[in-house]
């Protein structure tokens, strides 16, 4: 038995619903923030597939961007958390509506 | 056939480390799936040829990325229980059904797809490979993450210091 590329596509798509799962049925803002950087990997699994399968390396460059991007958002978005939580004392995002109209 | 192999341990590997991650109670546990999910990851890209991207998902993501996760989970405590009960009844039925039909919608794409696939395996993403075309094609997108990640780090140290001065 082959395993192409596409058993790859498949398994990453698997993984990218798992964390869209965790993402909509958790509320804990760390294990939704997780779930995202699963989608992100999940995603980054695909662009390594298809440049296997094109054969272009352009898709492992992808890959290197958006983990660059993940990283970024990974430090902006925790250190919010952080501000957040020392001022609500509390990581679910239910509790965050005070912005709301 | 080793192929085969690798891709059912650490696919699997991978699928349990999302799982746990996703169902897991104590986020420390969830963080450890995690870490698992991006082993196995790391793992199936060395056997697609991507040696580097291995290399630096294991470097930053399990390493960087998850400690400062691990070091925020401690930060914020992990003894307080989370709160399950929706606010809006009808969110976890359609969100598993929705999940479902999106993987089935998914399956069913990849299935059919036509991804002309010509020179297969011929790709080895070693750093010299990666260099050639991040230093050449890619230069600026490049030097437009550096000032992205100048900015995450300014901001992060913003967002930091604000409340220290605001206590104060």
């Amino acid at each position: 038995m082959i395993v192409t590329p596409v058993w790859y596509m498949m398994l990453a798509a698997a993984l990218f619903v798992i964390g869209a799962g965790g993402l909509l049925l958790r509320r804990n803002a760390l294990i939704m923030f997780m779930s995202i950087e699963l989608m992100l990997n999940a995603v980054n699994l695909t662009f390594v597939a298809a440049a296997r399968q094109l054969g272009d390396i352009n898709g492992q460059v992808s890959v290197f961007f958006v983990m660059v991007v993940a990283a970024a958002e990974v430090v902006v978005g925790l250190a919010i958390m952080v501000a957040v939580f020392r001022r609500r004392a509390s990581a679910s995002i239910d509790e965050l509506a005070e912005l709301r109209g | 056939m080793t192929e085969l192999v690798l891709f059912v341990l650490f696919g699997i590997g991978a699928l349990a480390g999302a799982i746990m991650m996703v169902i897991s109670r104590n986020p420390v546990y969830s963080a450890l799936g995690l870490i698992a999910a991006m082993f196995s990851i790391a793992v199936l890209y060395v056997v697609n040829g991507a040696h580097f991207v291995a290399a630096v998902q294991i470097i930053v993501y399990a390493g960087a990325v998850m400690t400062l996760f691990l070091f925020v989970i401690m930060l914020i405590g992990v003894d307080q229980p989370e709160d399950t009960s929706e606010q809006l009844p009808i969110q976890r039925p359609a969100a598993l059904a929705l999940g479902a039909l999106l993987l089935v919608g998914f399956l069913i794409v990849i299935g059919a797809g036509t991804l002309a696939g010509s020179d297969e395996g011929s790709v080895v993403g070693t750093v010299e490979a990666i260099a050639d075309e991040l230093f050449t094609n890619w230069l600026l997108p490049f030097e437009v993450t550096t000032l992205l990640l100048v900015i995450a780090s300014v901001g992060a140290i913003v967002l930091a210091q604000f409340k220290l001065r605001d206590r104060r």
